[in-house]
């Protein structure tokens, strides 16, 4: 099997018909199996659907989430096509679940922003293309849903088109963009190309999932991270080895054996001596792998520490620029003091400022504000316990970013998005 | 030997790491791991995934089976050969025990199960053993509560899981923090399909129950399913027992467990089977699944798997 794997994230409201897009997805690619076509037909028809088939109900996850007909977590979907796996992040749109749909873009590979034909550009989707670009999503694909209630009108199309890019410009940071028209109620664009939307040439949303490239340059091309997870040592003697192992999973990059390593925050230098993994050894190793070193010189590296090639190495500091979104109900002031973890090291940090505050609606920064409260996103400064070994959220998303967790509680009540050493 | 590395992982290697990477977290931020065995298909996949995260050393954690006792013997079997054959320690936890002790009364008449009595053999042994944390093979594929589920599952010290208040998940920073008294289920094959298991158990090459493949076995068709008959079977009105030739999707008591008619004999016959199938492998072969839309949830909130 060569299939590769493309995480994406979608969000939206049942009214967007996010719910339907990705039952539709799941139907047209003939994921669904009987037993669960014939609960949802049942489903459907005890709502009143007289005896059409709600795509909708397939997404359905919790009681309150049936009873309510609304989202209110992070579903994971999984469907597979000859050509890709997929794995489906389903957030909820509105703003109150705004940690949610932080939590589904950190993972994703690509979005889908979903955009109601009849509506316009909303709130909702400026948020969640916002979040995509601030959580650093490649590739963003906005689809513009329901063409069926517009007469498959390549004039509107081509107006909300014209509305967004007036909007993503303000995004900085985003990636390429398509747009797509598609009806995900009946079918138009998703899987299948539509007569009705013959105007468009652009093809389906599925071939656009099935084509769109994820792997970009030659890892080695990227600078490699190695943050230390676990070392490896059996007892001593133990199958009459004497073995110290590096485990971890390789953060961006490659290592190739032989390739000389510095450890930080340290900075001992060394070289690659073997990389190990439970089938054999190897000459090189790429993201995303986990793997164990060994290293030419016996140095006490412990978990936390990195390994990286000397040239192009991260920053090691106490004091960082970074941007969070606020997860907890108790909000975020200055002087709070919280555990961070990143990459595979822990600290406790210290909030020394908040800067400025994000208005999702017109991406302006506004501020110094007094707190950042629940949903919030805004930039702070922050001093941590120990050095951290980082990159630019922007040009490393593993050692970019950050959760701060609530010691009183153990609640994770951050996400963070480093952007520079202060 | 050396392997030449391609330019991106395909999509197996790309699950693989990242379970790895999930249990290395665990052995690293906690001080009690436990690895929950059954001898089913997952769970043998989560030993190869323990051998692949921790070898030449032993397991940071022991292994432990909750048996109900009503297991099929050709698994017990093979659970016991596999933990001697990778040298590891295993527990087990009866629910025979917890009936004798008074912990559970064991239900009676035909439909009869021991299937829910295990969630307090299992909440006992945790809190007995003092694991701060359990690794299951739980699949978020697999049922629509699951799909909702964080790979690291927070529960109270009542073992409870509440659905609705779990912690954001990012990246792959997972927050292991807990109090004296709670844990956490850590579910390493979250992102992985029932079709992946099988392709990752024929790449591997791993041995897994005879029940698997297809065999002959006497059964009784109950709802629709077709269940193994055992000796203190007790059969409703007009049940008849006759041989069949099946195979299970699914390993978990004999009591809730039903069989597929198969023909699927090796290794590249169940793919092949699992790869076409019609119906979600919990819909087809579990009993514990169909009481209502919400049975699985109501389970886990209540400390289940």
């Amino acid at each position: 099997m060569t299939l590769d794997l493309l995480r994406l994230t979608t969000a939206g409201s049942v009214d967007d018909g996010k719910s339907t897009l990705i039952g539709r997805l799941l139907y047209d690619t003939e994921q669904v199996l009987d037993d669960q076509l014939a609960s949802v037909a049942e489903a459907s028809e005890r709502r009143g659907g007289e005896g059409t088939l709600d795509l909708a109900l397939l997404t359905d996850g919790l009681r309150a989430e049936r009873e309510q007909g609304i989202t209110i977590d992070v579903a994971y979907r999984y469907f597979a096509t000859p050509r890709r796996r997929f794995i489906i992040a389903d957030c909820p749109g509105h703003r109150q679940y705004t940690r949610n749909m932080v939590t589904g873009a950190s993972t994703a590979d690509l979005a889908v922003v979903l955009i109601d034909a009849r509506r316009g550009v909303l709130e909702q989707s400026k948020r969640h293309a916002f979040i995509s670009s601030l959580l650093g999503i490649p590739k963003l694909v906005v689809a513009i849903n329901k063409m069926d209630l517009v007469d498959y009108s390549k004039d509107r199309f081509e107006e909300l088109v014209e509305e967004f890019e007036g909007f993503a410009v303000k995004l900085g940071g985003v990636g390429e963009i398509s747009y797509i028209p598609i009806s995900a109620l009946h079918g138009d664009n998703v899987v299948e190309n539509s007569e009705r939307l013959s105007w468009f040439s652009g093809g389906s949303l599925l071939d656009l999932l099935e084509k769109v490239e994820v792997a970009y340059d030659h890892p080695y091309d990227r600078p490699a991270r190695f943050p230390v997870q676990w070392v490896i040592r059996p007892a001593s003697g133990e199958n009459g080895v004497d073995y110290r192992g590096y485990a971890g999973q390789l953060a961006s990059g490659a290592l190739r054996r032989g390739d000389e390593v510095t450890v930080l925050p340290g900075g001992a230098r060394t070289r690659i001596a073997a990389i190990d993994t439970y089938d054999g050894e190897l000459e090189e190793a790429i993201a995303p792998m986990s793997l164990s070193l060994r290293l030419e010189d016996e140095l006490d590296v412990s978990r936390g520490e990195m390994i990286c090639r000397p040239e192009g190495a991260p920053t090691v500091g106490r004091e960082l620029v970074a941007d969070v979104c606020w997860m907890a109900e108790e909000p975020l002031r200055a002087g709070g003091r919280y555990l961070i973890k990143h990459t595979s090291r822990g600290a406790t940090a210290v909030v020394d400022e908040i800067q400025d505050l994000v208005d999702v609606q017109t991406l302006e920064r506004t501020g110094p504000p007094a707190e950042l409260a629940l949903n919030d996103i805004g930039r702070v400064r922050l001093r941590t316990s120990s050095p951290l070994v980082f990159d630019p959220y922007t040009s490393n998303r593993r050692t970019g970013s950050f959760i701060l967790i609530d010691e009183t509680n153990n609640g994770t009540v951050a996400a963070g998005m480093i952007a520079t050493a202060a | 030997m050396s392997v030449a590395a391609p330019t991106q992982l395909s999509h197996l290697r790309a699950l693989e790491s990242e379970s790895i990477h999930v249990m290395r977290e665990v052995a690293a931020e906690f001080e009690r791991p436990v690895l929950l065995f059954s001898g089913g298909k997952d769970s043998i996949l989560l030993l190869r995934l323990a051998e692949k995260a921790f070898r030449p050393a032993p397991f940071p954690f022991p292994l432990m089976h909750i048996d109900t006792g009503h297991n099929f013997p050709e698994v017990i079997e093979f659970r016991d050969r596999r933990v001697a054959e990778i040298g590891e320690r295993l527990i087990v936890a009866s629910v025979q025990d917890s009936i004798d002790s008074g912990r559970v009364a064991e239900e009676t008449g035909p439909r009869a199960s021991r299937n829910r009595l295990q969630t307090v053999t299992l909440l006992d042994a945790i809190s007995e053993h003092r694991f701060d944390a359990a690794f299951g093979g739980a699949r978020r594929d697999e049922e629509r509560s699951r799909a909702k589920e964080r790979v690291f599952s927070f529960r109270d010290d009542f073992g409870q899981w509440d659905p609705k208040s779990q912690r954001p998940e990012l990246w792959n920073l997972y927050n292991g923090r807990i109090r004296r008294g709670e844990n956490v289920r850590v579910f390493p094959l979250s992102n992985w399909t029932e079709l992946d298991v099988w392709e990752y158990i024929h790449r591997e090459r791993l041995e897994v129950p005879s029940i698997y493949f297809a065999h002959d076995r006497e059964v009784f068709e109950r709802d629709g399913m077709l269940y193994p008959w055992r000796e203190d079977t007790e059969l409703i009105d007009g049940e008849k027992v006759f041989t069949d030739t099946v195979r299970f999707r699914t390993v978990g008591d004999m009591t809730c467990t039903g069989s597929v008619r198969s023909q699927a004999a090796t290794l590249d016959e169940v793919v092949l089977e699992i790869a076409a199938t019609r119906l979600t492998e919990r819909g087809e072969t579990r009993a514990d699944d169909r009481v209502s839309e919400a049975a699985m949830e109501d389970r886990k909130k209540a400390g289940y798997f």
